[in-house]
């Protein structure tokens, strides 16, 4: 008895005694302290020290991108940050250019918060909100594609066409970690207390929760707008080629372009495999109604007779169709395979290479 | 109890009885992040100081605590907290001091904690019957002679790069049969002191 006794003491005992150095060096080793956070000069922030400048960030209500939830691999948190921010980590280092690493550029997910803090963000960001949305309306509009419309409620949106929002997954059965990924904005900027997004099954952490999970009437959180990639004011005709759920912020710039009455000449390149992938397509024919618009879906795969329009791949299209592209822009979004064979099938065609826009996922 | 000189213990235990190369313990961390040397050389420090902090921890523990209460059962359990313990301190002040390193380090930095070494060379030391200052040479050169041999293997694993291996042997597997050959090779040394 003796010894029992003894054994649940002396165990307790060292327990404690571990446990109680451990909570008095986290109150001193692991306390950073309050530091201020200074944001392009003007915005000061006293925030506490200790976490990643992103989680720091989203706490003040600054949402910067990331796709990864903070491990570093997605490249999309990045930051200038001119003081305060400690050596480059080699975990940072593979997604930065020599450029950036020269002018202090950090992933603000792997840069921890332990002084005080000056850096750079973007004023665009300081319109980013994190948004507490309701699934409205779920449409499936391939075996793969489902297209998916929020609602805002009170709250109000407001995004140039092209750009996108990112959703959060949170952890659900089978997976234990909360992420946030990137979808394009597939609804008109006036449309401003809802959203609408494509968002195709791949089997990852996030469109199984789309796919999966999700439901009508359900609650989700989204935050954004982001992204450079938006419609242009200009007047020379425009190339738009897109593939997949990459038709999303094309018909968001179709969509505004016909709401402003734009009659640019525009080519809408389509890349699918079968007829069966193509989806949409009797709101493309309203636009082609509407604008001086045309759709030239490109199937890689079809073999049935009944297909009278283009085949092959989307390039080789754009070689048949366009003569001399000096005076075009071309909006492009889909895999980055992908834009980089139209790019180059583009640049050949003389399309001046600051007027291509793109967007990889 | 033995009676050697601290120092020749240490000595010892760098080149003939290394922890690697005679005991084959850690072995884990060894293998994954051998793959470059300052990685190497950083996580052989790391190990280098957890083995000496812990193992002179768990002497005090072993001789003023367990022995007098007769609760010998006890040891390995009570072993491994002391050993969590300062693993989560030390990865706290390498958080706040040597943020490089820590980050370097990543996974294997609280891997540290079941590197079967730093239990090993604790062990060792209670059925050795070690006294405090053989203990302390004993735990000091256990750690430099795993961060030696930690190295040395990133050294010649960074010059494998440079050569065809069959496809098969790639990564893991040759590591283990060099692993295998340097052995041999401390091999050489043992039989010069007796440390046990």
């Amino acid at each position: 008895m003796d010894t029992i006794i003894m054994t649940i003491v002396i165990f307790s005992g060292i327990s404690g005694v571990l446990a109680a150095i451990l909570t008095i060096s986290d109150r001193t080793i692991g306390n950073y302290g309050e530091v201020t956070l200074t944001i392009n000069e003007d915005k000061i922030y006293t925030v506490k020290g200790g976490s990643s400048l992103l989680d720091t960030l989203r706490n003040e209500q600054i949402f910067i991108p990331s796709a990864c939830g903070g491990k570093g691999t997605c490249g999309y948190c990045k930051v200038v940050v001119l003081e305060g921010g400690g050596p480059v980590l080699a975990t940072e280092k593979p997604l930065l250019t020599k450029e950036e690493l020269e002018n202090n550029t950090r992933l603000s997910c792997q840069c921890k918060v332990k002084q005080n803090i000056k850096a750079k963000i973007p004023e665009e960001l300081f319109n980013v909100k994190e948004y507490a949305v309701i699934v409205e309306k779920m449409e499936q509009l391939t075996p793969t594609i489902k297209k998916l419309r929020f609602n805002l409620g009170e709250e109000e949106i407001s995004f140039k066409p092209g750009q996108y929002v990112q959703l959060k997954a949170p952890a659900y059965e089978g997976n234990d970690e909360e992420v946030y990924r990137a979808y394009s904005l597939a609804s008109s900027v006036n449309d401003k207390h809802a959203i609408e997004l494509l968002i195709g099954f791949t089997g990852g952490i996030a469109t199984t929760y789309v796919h999966q999970h999700l439901k009508e009437g359900d609650m989700a959180y989204i935050n954004g707008p982001y992204g450079e990639f938006y419609y242009h004011e200009d007047d020379g005709p425009i190339i738009f080629a897109g593939a997949g759920t990459g038709m999303a912020p094309i018909i968001s710039i179709l969509q505004y372009m016909a709401d402003n009455n734009i009659m640019r000449e525009a080519l809408f390149f389509f890349g699918a495999r079968t007829m069966n992938d193509l989806f949409l397509v009797d709101k493309i024919k309203g636009f082609e109604e509407k604008l001086n618009l045309r759709f030239i879906p490109t199937l890689s795969r079809e073999e049935s007779p009944e297909w009278k329009g283009e085949k092959g791949r989307v390039p080789n299209a754009i070689d048949k169709y366009i003569e001399n592209g000096e005076n075009y822009s071309a909006y492009l979004c889909g895999s980055p395979a992908m834009i980089d064979s139209i790019v180059e099938a583009l640049v050949k065609k003389n399309v001046p290479a600051d007027k291509i826009y793109f967007d990889k996922f | 109890m033995i009676q050697v000189h601290p120092f020749i213990i240490f000595i010892a235990s760098i080149f003939t009885s290394n922890m690697i190369f005679s005991n084959f313990l850690g072995m884990c961390s060894f293998i994954a992040v051998s793959k470059e040397i300052p990685t190497a050389l950083g996580l052989g420090i790391a190990v280098t100081m957890v083995l000496s902090a812990t193992t002179v921890l768990n002497y005090l523990v072993y001789w003023y605590i367990i022995m007098p209460l007769g609760l010998e059962y006890l040891m390995y359990i009570l072993f491994i907290l002391v050993i969590a313990a300062f693993v989560q301190l030390l990865e706290m002040t390498m958080d706040r001091y040597l943020p490089t390193l820590y980050y370097a380090l990543g996974i294997f930095l609280p891997l540290i904690t079941v590197n079967c070494a730093i239990l090993g060379v604790s062990l060792f030391m209670v059925t050795r019957q070690y006294n405090f200052f053989q203990t302390f040479g004993f735990a000091v050169g256990s750690g430099i002679g795993w961060a030696l041999a930690i190295t040395a293997m990133a050294g010649i694993r960074s010059k494998l790069n440079e050569n065809s291996i069959p496809e098969g042997l790639r990564g893991v597997p040759i590591t283990l049969i060099i692993t295998g050959i340097m052995a041999l090779a401390f091999i050489g040394f043992s039989g010069m002191v007796q440390i046990q």
